[in-house]
């Protein structure tokens, strides 16, 4: 039911905002071939719901007329989504586009992400906060290529739940037959991915049909339509709630009785009268209170943006992450504290990889020195198969070991995103090189290159009197939120 | 005792832009947030206010004043900062001002390239921001689909659509060498049903202009225009006429139609929005300047 409807069934709108102020939020990436009807897709989601505005579908048809590619008299819902100028001159998507949309149940928001070959890394990005992927195929072509690194970039990101879209049955007299050895294809290949949550839908994105209602030509097909499936998923598990991260991003001392550590809960429950503890000091405290603007909350789950106060004067800077203290009791995890592990690495820049080089690592609210130690394998993401490389350059994915001058709190990728991701950041262009998810730690002994390249001062040697040693370790101190790490010697 | 792990839209965009606020006032040495005024603005300064309470707000706003504001506009910015401790910096383009420029005389690219884009970049090099923060939003307009949360702009301000940095998750590249600048869009994902729901929930002040009242306009190329003060040109003078009308956004007077409305609480403005034809930016005439208009004033600086 669209909104327009909601009301002229004469719920009243103070009922209406009342009812949309409740619901959730759905993200969503959308992922296909340069052909595969993907903008149609979408702009048929948008219409149908409604969203269109009357001036926006006039200047619409305008378009259509001169650049459209949908043939005399239908509307080019494409060129709704493809925004630059550059684009509608092409035809494809060349970046990430955000576009939303809300029914009766649920907000939307979609990544439109395009499937050219080199533009891979787009699809990364839009992937990273999506909830859902609809991968769509076309049902004359089946599961292909580029199929196969959608799915293989969706398991990678740690999508759990995928909607595999076979687009166009109205070109295959919506065949049962073509649709069911498509998702068998689709099944076999997917299996080993370990993507929890698989529904395919048999659609014409052009004719509407399956996308928001079911359609009277598949009477074989029993599954809902997918906007149905859209609405109703259950994403409420998506966060991991067992193990508390609190990555502190900001220090708050307004005045002498109030100091405040604010975050956003990355995993996890906190509440008030908690044990938590400080890392990397060790240092124990409880949970005082649990402040907002909008008055202190009992408890807190992801992604609660909030502000700990503790029972105890400790002092915690901005990197350095909150965490539940041990207890034989609990069935909590540490997060692993240390300046090496293993990754999967998405190379994101035209500037190839240099291995020799140091980075700048992200991760949670760290930044820090950071150098890829080796790569293990490079990963074809057509085949999958693993392949030597000593470097790797845009839009390649491989598996490396890093170490980080600083020592970070992380867990893999696999059990806790926010604690599991980061960015390599270009010391010198400043560009976000490349992004990558973390496996597991690894111990120093396996490092490739010596572990403790650090700068170092070295006080005594230098010849500089102990009562300078505070006003020294301060500005190591401050370097080191910077990113920039120093070993002091005394 | 039953606990609730899901938070609703509103709430879970709220925790989002705080965050990215947050995330800002950490990473850079002079922010600053821009503040036009608008519904928008006032629901980030609302969501900068939340994200450092009970402190107080670590960067102050800046406004862009075209000196073609209406005055409405102006005494409420004034009483808000006011009100709620902010520092405020207002800056103009004075040189183009005291050179008579305005839309009625120079036409909308004109005044909008030196009162509005030119005003901004000044300022921004004058008090050396190397962060700022727009309250636009991704639904607004098709190029604003593509912007990144954290949108890099280099020493002259620009922005490259097809070199943007990769962003991902909530982790958000805040590195940047001299002269270099990063906008920041807080409310990226918010839509404009969202900005009046929380505007309602939130209780929110914003402009009396958005309510639906009697007040005087006059059709000016199809567009109601209401003169805001003497400089409206004598021909349209007497064309003057008095209709119940409201503004669905906010700017410069002249390149701002107003929209004839019944809607005089926010309930009756979303149900108006809901049920209307036409979205926001029809009503702002520097949007039909050029083809990809927005596009190009976002490459030369403008947000």
């Amino acid at each position: 039911m669209t909104n327009q409807e909601t009301i002229g069934k004469k719920l009243s709108i103070e009922e209406y905002l009342d009812q949309d102020e409740r619901k959730d939020l759905l993200r969503l990436l959308t992922a296909g071939s340069v052909d595969d009807g993907k903008s149609t897709l979408i702009g048929r989601l948008l219409f149908d719901s409604k969203k269109l505005y009357e001036d926006q579908l006039s200047a619409l048809e305008r378009d259509s007329k001169r650049v459209g590619n949908a043939g005399a008299g239908k509307i080019d819902y494409a060129l709704l989504l493809d925004g630059l100028k550059a684009e509608r001159e092409q035809g494809i998507t060349i970046d990430v586009a955000y576009r939303y949309f809300s029914t009766n149940k649920r907000k939307f928001i979609i990544a439109d992400t395009p499937g050219h070959e080199q533009y891979t890394r787009n699809m990364i990005t839009g992937g990273s906060t999506a909830n859902l992927a609809i991968i769509l195929v076309d049902a004359r072509t089946g599961v292909i290529t580029q199929t196969r690194r959608h799915t293989y970039l969706c398991s990678l990101l740690g999508i759990k739940h995928v909607a595999l879209a076979v687009n166009k049955m109205d070109l295959v007299d919506f065949d049962q037959k073509v649709f069911d050895k498509i998702v068998e294809d689709y099944r076999a290949f997917v299996a080993p991915l370990g993507i929890p949550d698989i529904h395919c839908f048999p659609l014409s994105a052009l004719e509407g049909d399956n996308v928001v209602e079911r359609s009277e030509r598949t009477p074989w097909y029993d599954g809902p339509a997918l906007l149905d499936f859209l609405e109703t998923v259950h994403i409420g598990n998506d966060h991991n709630l067992t193990d508390f991260r609190f990555p502190v991003q900001y220090v708050l001392r307004p005045n002498l009785d109030f100091r405040g550590f604010c975050g956003k809960v990355a995993s996890g429950i906190v509440r008030v009268g908690d044990e938590v503890m400080a890392l990397p000091s060790g240092k124990k405290s409880r949970v005082k209170e649990i402040y907002t603007y909008d008055g202190s909350l009992d408890y807190a789950f992801p992604p609660q943006s909030v502000t700990l106060r503790l029972e105890d004067e400790i002092d915690i800077s901005r990197g350095e992450m909150i965490v539940k203290a041990p207890a034989e009791d609990s069935t909590e995890t540490q997060p692993n504290v240390g300046r090496y592990f293993e990754a999967m690495l998405v190379w994101m820049d035209e500037e190839p990889m240099d291995a020799s080089k140091s980075f700048f690592i992200k991760h949670a609210t760290n930044t820090s020195r950071c150098r890829i130690d080796h790569i293990s394998y490079r990963v074809d993401v057509n085949t999958m198969e693993h392949c030597d490389a000593a470097g790797l350059a845009l839009n390649e994915i491989g598996r490396v070991t890093i170490a980080t001058a600083k020592e970070l709190f992380f867990d893999a990728y696999a059990d806790n995103k926010p604690t599991g991701a980061f960015v390599i950041i270009d010391p010198v262009t400043n560009n976000t090189s490349a992004v990558g998810m973390i496996i597991a730690p690894v111990d120093e002994s396996l490092l490739h290159t010596a572990a403790d390249s650090l700068p170092t001062l070295d006080l005594p040697r230098l010849g500089i009197a102990p009562e300078h040693y505070a006003a020294i370790e301060k500005a190591v101190k401050d370097l080191s939120r910077q990113g920039i790490e120093v070993k002091v010697v005394k | 005792m039953s606990e609730n792990y899901s938070l609703s839209h509103l709430k879970e965009l709220e925790a989002e832009s705080i965050y990215i606020i947050r995330e800002v006032a950490a990473e850079f040495e002079n922010p600053v947030m821009l503040y036009s005024i608008g519904k928008d603005s006032s629901v980030m300064v609302r969501l900068a206010e939340k994200a450092f309470a009970p402190g107080k707000v670590p960067f102050p706003l800046m406004h862009i004043d075209s000196k073609w504001k209406f005055k409405e506009m102006i005494e409420f910015r004034d009483w808000y900062a006011r009100e709620h401790g902010w520092d405020l910096i207002v800056e103009s383009n004075m040189e183009a001002f005291k050179a008579g420029v305005g839309p009625f005389t120079h036409g909308s690219k004109v005044h909008t390239d030196l009162m509005k884009t030119k005003a901004l970049l000044d300022a921004l090099d004058k008090h050396k921001f190397d962060a700022a923060f727009g309250g636009a939003r991704r639904d607004e307009e098709k190029s604003r689909a593509k912007e990144r949360i954290f949108s890099f702009r280099d020493q002259f301000h620009q922005w490259d659509p097809k070199n943007q940095r990769p962003e991902l998750w909530d982790i958000y590249n805040a590195r940047i060498n001299r002269g270099e600048s990063i906008r920041v869009f807080p409310l990226s994902n918010w839509t404009e049903l969202d900005i009046w729901q929380y505007i309602r929930l939130e209780k929110i002040p914003i402009v009396p202009l958005y309510f639906a009242k009697e007040r005087p306009v006059v059709n000016i190329d199809g567009q109601l225009i209401m003169p805001d003060d003497d400089r409206l040109p004598e021909e349209y003078r007497s064309k003057i006429e008095t209709r119940k009308i409201r503004f669905r956004t906010l700017g410069c007077w002249p390149l701002t139609g107003a929209v004839e409305s019944e809607a005089d609480t926010i309930e009756k403005i979303v149900e108006e929005m809901m049920t209307t034809t036409k979205s926001e930016r029809t009503t702002r005439v520097i949007d039909f300047d050029q083809e990809a208009s927005m596009e190009q004033k976002k490459r030369e600086g403008y947000f």
